[in-house]
């Protein structure tokens, strides 16, 4: 397995300059101009650091809630706070904190993982991030004003519509979260790109860490499962601003749809916050160990098994709806299958320590910790997937320990584990022994005392979501217990946090593998990330090639410098990552935090109704955006680069070869998903209701339905021209022409799609089949206003000289939505028209 | 008064759907300890001992994938043999030998009520709930009561659950599993106890503001003694005899009372507050939320908003003292 020391791809001496060439080009900004850094290794730790604010921040909710409960009949908090205390805490940890904290690890570690001096877009990372922090800060500061959301983190109407839950509280969520998730979704997008097209050469995929597989299918799964709430909560606040009846029964709605969307997207986020959790255990339990992690096929089967069946589990939160006994067989099934992945990491773990000696130091006592909790979760876990004994436990006590247990335990003690692993990675120093073993010790004890007495309480007879209780049910001193334990698990968070204050001190050149790890995120590292991307023939090359970290800090492997001038990292391929060119990356910039300051104005402004400030906002982040996309993709040199080895790059790529193509495509698939979501809401709908389109509404006419598809079809086509002439190097004027053309039609189409709906006879306030249709519509005019920002940006860039044949991501971007958007549109189009096969 | 029992999964009442949950709840804690003990020692044993072998085939293949899917497979069909014996579905060979293998006496099984007897309809509202028994036999219809259900024992009895608002979920543990009230839809539960006594429940699905304060008693009575309770149910008010309990009734007719409460047999009609026909005859007040006697019925009409902030109660303005105390003996008068 070892590399011969010679046949290196590079050779030394290296010449003088090289070094300090590519230091200066990756200077991060000085003093507060840090805020406009953008590579992931910064953003990373903003990300971490803010997501760690909101755990703090949730977890005083949660101490206040407990000192409610400590005794019966308490008066410390009424109700109405109270109500709000939950559901915030719920939602923060959630959306804030769980969610975001596994992304910003991924962040910050993958780049690393990956020997990538950067992820191909740290400018959308910086944006998710700006977003994300000062949405989240201003969702949470609703609590001070006394319009936090109160309708429970998974927000059920009726009961959050606009009927029961009139003024701001039901919006702040809807608004709030919503676009906090499209936040999640620009993160995914960096993550799967970046995994997929940064690895290092010679890193296939069998040589992935375990890890960055965890972050690959979650980033898979955050594209699949973030769509339905994402529509759900879309619907919702249509219905709640316009009354569009999607869950209100007397109008042909019903609220158990609300329940579907919401835990189609509710269980797989379970996993998307574990998955990269135990990720983190198949890293830190292999070092500990000294020995490669037993099973490694089985363990990314395991990942990828959980990843697919963890979207065939959602109706087990609906086991209590009184559902046909076939539905909960099957998801009972389902959700008891979903332990077994899990067995089979649990014992590959054990294994790996039987293997191994282990060295007990804080991560290992956090990894321990994490077995202790989460295996207990886990069987209660199973325990909730039997239907009947879900009857009596659902929405109690013994609940809210069970997901406690899982979330804590499967994520949280290994974040911690992981915090004090990595540590040394940031800061080049660990964070204190001794703190640490007390942080853990604390949250261990804590933990335990506080949630396992609610095992009991919940079989006692406590519901979840109470604000009080009568002194005459039997649960005093079990709440007691909780109170106390939250106090002491609170203690240990206060300690190892402080540690963080006191000890880490992020440093810009790092040299250290304290524990003696395999992985790549241990080689020397400074602001460019490593001197040289190494080339990788094994899963734990630091161990199979002692004199790697040596090699790649003398500027021995590929790209020991910039040869460009820029910024830059190895594009490879997917699969067996083979070098296929160099990207450009972005330096610092204001960009996209005004991006994601606007966009958080945007919808912020719009749930408190001031909408010109909410159109200012949403202008100022257009506005960043096209300006940050106008000098993206740079003008390709024709030059060949040397990167070692006699590999020489390109420093372009276009078509499906270049990483923005890449992202198009997961994009659409989110799109698509909630496109799909969608559609079943529509055919759920229909399987509710008697007769459909129920009387007296009609079928959109099946003549101007095939108009208007020959519309769309037909702006496609003069797209698709649009291509040829482009790639025959025909005139500006002339593609110009037809894009133009290829937008007016979008807009011939649009109209005609709005004429089209009317013959339905059905207003959107009127009924369900109403409302559903014109989401549609709307979704589909969405497209059309993208369709036409995207068609006349393209249109800019060609009159700006700026697109042609090779420099054409741009166009080939806008060609993939034009195409997709027209085929969603035709396949609405269609959907509405299959009522005609059963009438 | 019959024995009141404790609102708890590990209390089942003898007889009921519950009993049968409680000893499957029972394996579960029994099979769930033992494996995490089992667990646990393999994990401590890995980590504090030198260097042991750990083949990948027996560890993962043996302890990741065939134990579990061997024991959850066994849990499952055991879970769909409780699951189908505590719903009340109509019984077939197929379900009578599932539950022979596991060994479930089928007396214990809740069978499906026969065609024409009581059925109850519960409906959920924020935050008290709404009930009416219906016969098929025709000599018993519609009879409203609220926050009270009385049912014979050794009887099952079919509740049809239904939301009037938001979303609820009627739970009584110690007799059975929890079912959801769903605006739109009716759901369906059917309740036995071989024993009489007095259980409590609570609303468990989140419902708004006073969530916690959505209680309902379930008496369970000897059959005879549920009948006559039913008939007397069934009647109108009597009128007041004595001038006191006048002055209560006048109070009541002269107040906003009847705009939300009907007292059948008086002019009070108002539908959207529960029916208080025979309300000295319920255990609790409210909900659960207060005993009910005449201190607390004198309370509750005074300082509803308090008791129970933002319930759709107003507290009441117009009454001196004695007309309140009047009130409240007529009200508790109505048995």
């Amino acid at each position: 397995m070892t590399a011969p020391a010679h046949g290196l791809p590079n050779s030394l001496p290296r010449p003088p300059g090289e070094l300090q060439q590519l230091e200066s080009v990756w200077e991060p900004p000085k003093g507060w101009r840090i805020l406009s850094a953008v590579n992931n290794t910064w953003i990373g730790l903003f990300y971490v650091g803010a997501a760690l604010l909101f755990l703090v921040l949730g977890g005083i909710l949660a101490l206040m809630m407990r000192l409610q409960l400590a005794v019966p009949e308490n008066d410390l908090i009424d109700f109405d706070l109270y109500n709000q205390l939950f559901t915030m805490h719920g939602s923060v940890m959630m959306f804030l904190f769980a969610v975001p904290v596994v992304e910003a690890i991924g962040i910050l570690l993958l780049p690393a993982m990956l020997g990538a001096r950067d992820l191909p877009f740290p400018r959308l990372s910086a944006y998710a991030f700006w977003a994300y922090f000062v949405g989240g800060l201003v969702f949470f500061a609703t609590i001070f004003f006394d319009v936090a959301p109160d309708g429970g983190w998974f927000m059920y109407p009726p009961l959050t519509s606009f009927e029961f839950s009139p003024g701001l509280r039901s919006d702040f969520w809807l608004l709030g979260i919503g676009f906090i998730e499209i936040s999640a979704i620009a993160g995914a997008i960096e993550i799967v790109v970046g995994i997929l097209r940064t690895r290092p050469p010679g890193m296939t995929l069998d040589k992935m860490p375990v890890y960055v597989w965890a972050m690959l299918i979650v980033g898979g799964m955050i594209i699949f499962g973030f769509p339905p709430v994402i529509l759900a909560t879309a619907l919702l606040e249509l219905e709640r601003a316009f009354h569009w009846p999607f869950f209100i029964a007397e109008q042909g709605g019903d609220p158990v749809l609300w329940q579907h969307l919401f835990w189609l997207f509710g269980h797989p986020d379970v996993y998307i916050i574990f998955l990269p959790a135990a990720g983190l255990v198949s890293m830190i339990v292999p070092t500990m160990a000294q020995i490669p992690l037993v099973g490694y096929r089985w363990v990314v089967l395991a990942i990828v098994a959980t990843g697919f069946i963890s979207f065939a589990l959602w109706v087990h939160h609906m086991f209590a709806t009184g559902m046909p006994h076939l539905t909960t067989s099957f998801f009972s099934a389902a959700s008891m299958a979903v332990a077994i992945p899990a067995g089979i990491q649990v014992f590959a773990w054990i294994a790996t320590l039987r293997r191994g000696r282990v060295q007990l130091a804080t991560p290992t006592w956090f990894i321990l910790g994490f077995f202790g909790i989460f295996v207990l979760g886990g069987l209660t876990g199973v325990m909730l997937a039997v239907a009947p004994y879900d009857w009596q436990v659902h929405d109690t006590y013994f609940v809210v320990a069970h997901l406690h247990y899982v979330l804590i335990g499967g994520m949280v003690f290994p974040v911690f584990a992981g915090i004090y692993y990595w540590a040394p990675f940031v800061s080049g120093r660990p964070l204190s022994e001794r703190m640490g073993k007390w942080a853990c010790g604390l949250m261990f004890g804590g933990f335990n005392l506080a949630f396992f007495p609610m095992h009991i309480s919940g079989l006692l007879g406590m519901p979840r979501r109470v604000w009080t209780y009568s002194d005459t049910l039997g649960w005093d001193i079990w709440n007691l217990l909780s109170t106390i334990g939250a106090f002491v698990l609170a203690a240990g968070f206060f300690i190892a946090l402080l540690d963080l204050l006191l000890h880490l001190r992020p440093a810009g050149k790092v040299n250290v593998n304290p524990w003696n790890a395999g992985t790549l995120e241990w080689l020397p590292l400074d602001n460019y990330g490593v001197r040289s991307i190494p080339r990788i023939t094994s899963r734990e090359p630091l161990w199979d090639t002692p004199s790697l970290r040596e090699e790649v800090d003398r500027g021995q492997h590929y790209l020991p410098n910039t040869v460009t001038g820029h910024r830059e990292t190895i594009v490879t391929s997917p699969i067996d990552a083979r070098p296929e060119y160099l990207l450009k990356l972005p330096g610092p910039s204001w960009l996209p935090v005004l991006a994601g300051v606007g966009t958080a104005a945007f919808f912020l402004f719009l749930t408190v109704k001031m909408f010109v400030a909410s159109a200012l906002g949403g202008i100022v982040a257009l506005v960043s955006i096209f300006k940050w996309l106008w000098k993206s993709e740079p003008a390709p040199t024709a030059k060949l680069y040397h990167i070692g080895e006699g590999i020489e790059l390109p420093d372009h790529a276009s078509g499906s070869k270049s990483h923005s193509w890449w992202a198009m495509v997961v994009l659409m698939l989110v799109d698509g998903s909630i496109f799909a979501s969608l559609v079943f809401a529509y055919f759920y709908l229909w399987t509710i209701t008697q007769g459909w389109p129920p009387a007296p509404f009609d079928i959109p006419s099946l003549s101007w339905t095939v108009g208007c598809a020959l519309l769309w079809s037909l702006s496609s086509l003069l797209f698709a021209i649009a291509k040829v002439l482009l790639r025959k190097a025909a005139s500006r004027a002339a593609i110009c022409g037809v894009i133009v053309s290829a937008i007016l039609c979008v807009i011939a189409a649009f109209a005609t799609n709005m004429h089209t709906f009317t013959t339905a006879n059905v207003q959107p306030a009127e009924h369900a089949y109403g409302a559903v249709i014109y989401a549609l519509l709307a979704w589909q005019g969405l497209h059309g206003v993208l369709l036409a920002l995207m068609g006349s940006y393209t249109i800019a860039r060609l009159i700006a000289g700026l697109l042609d044949d090779r420099r054409r991501n741009t166009f080939d971007n806008t060609r993939l939505m034009w195409h997709y958007s027209v085929a969603q549109g035709v396949v609405a189009l269609a959907v509405l028209q299959v009522p005609r096969l059963f009438s | 008064m019959s024995e009141q029992h404790v609102q708890s999964v590990l209390h089942s009442a003898p007889g009921s759907g519950a009993e049968l949950l409680e000893e499957l709840g029972m394996v579960l804690y029994v099979g769930a300890a033992l494996i995490f003990v089992v667990v646990m020692g393999l994990l401590l044993h890995a980590v504090f001992s030198r260097r042991l072998r750990a083949s990948a085939r027996a560890w993962v293949i043996g302890g990741g994938i065939v134990f579990p899917a061997v024991t959850l497979f066994v849990l499952l069909t055991y879970s769909l043999a409780v699951g189908s014996a505590v719903s009340a579905l109509n019984s077939g060979t197929a379900l009578q030998l599932l539950l022979n293998c596991f060994g479930i006496d089928s007396n214990a099984r809740i069978p499906p009520p026969l065609p024409g007897t009581l059925r109850i309809n519960v409906v959920g509202k924020q935050w008290w709930w709404e009930v009416r028994y219906r016969a098929a036999d025709g000599e018993l219809r519609n009879v409203p009561l609220a926050n009270e259900l009385r049912i014979p024992v050794d009887e099952p009895v079919e509740l049809m659950v239904s939301s009037g608002d938001v979303i609820h979920s009627f739970w009584v543990p110690s007799l059975a599993g929890k079912v959801d009230m769903i605006p739109g839809r009716t759901n369906r539960l059917v309740v036995r106890t071989s024993e009489p006594g007095i259980y409590r429940g609570q609303c468990a699905e989140y419902c708004g503001g006073q969530h916690a304060l959505m209680a309902l008693y379930v008496v369970a009575e000897p059959r005879e003694r549920f009948y006559d309770w039913l008939r007397n149910q069934a009647q109108p008010a009597r009128a007041p005899t004595d001038p006191f309990l006048r002055s209560g009734y006048d109070a009541f007719m002269q107040g906003r009372c009847p705009e939300c409460h009907t007292v059948r047999g008086t002019p009070a009609e108002g539908t959207s507050g529960p029916d208080l026909t025979h309300i000295g005859g319920r255990h609790s007040l409210a909900a659960g939320v207060l005993k009910n006697h005449i201190g607390t019925m004198a309370g509750w009409i005074a300082g509803s908003q308090d008791v129970k902030p933002g319930n759709l109660m107003p507290d009441s303005e117009i009454h001196t003292g004695s007309q309140l105390r009047a009130l409240a003996a007529w009200l508790e008068s109505l048995e």
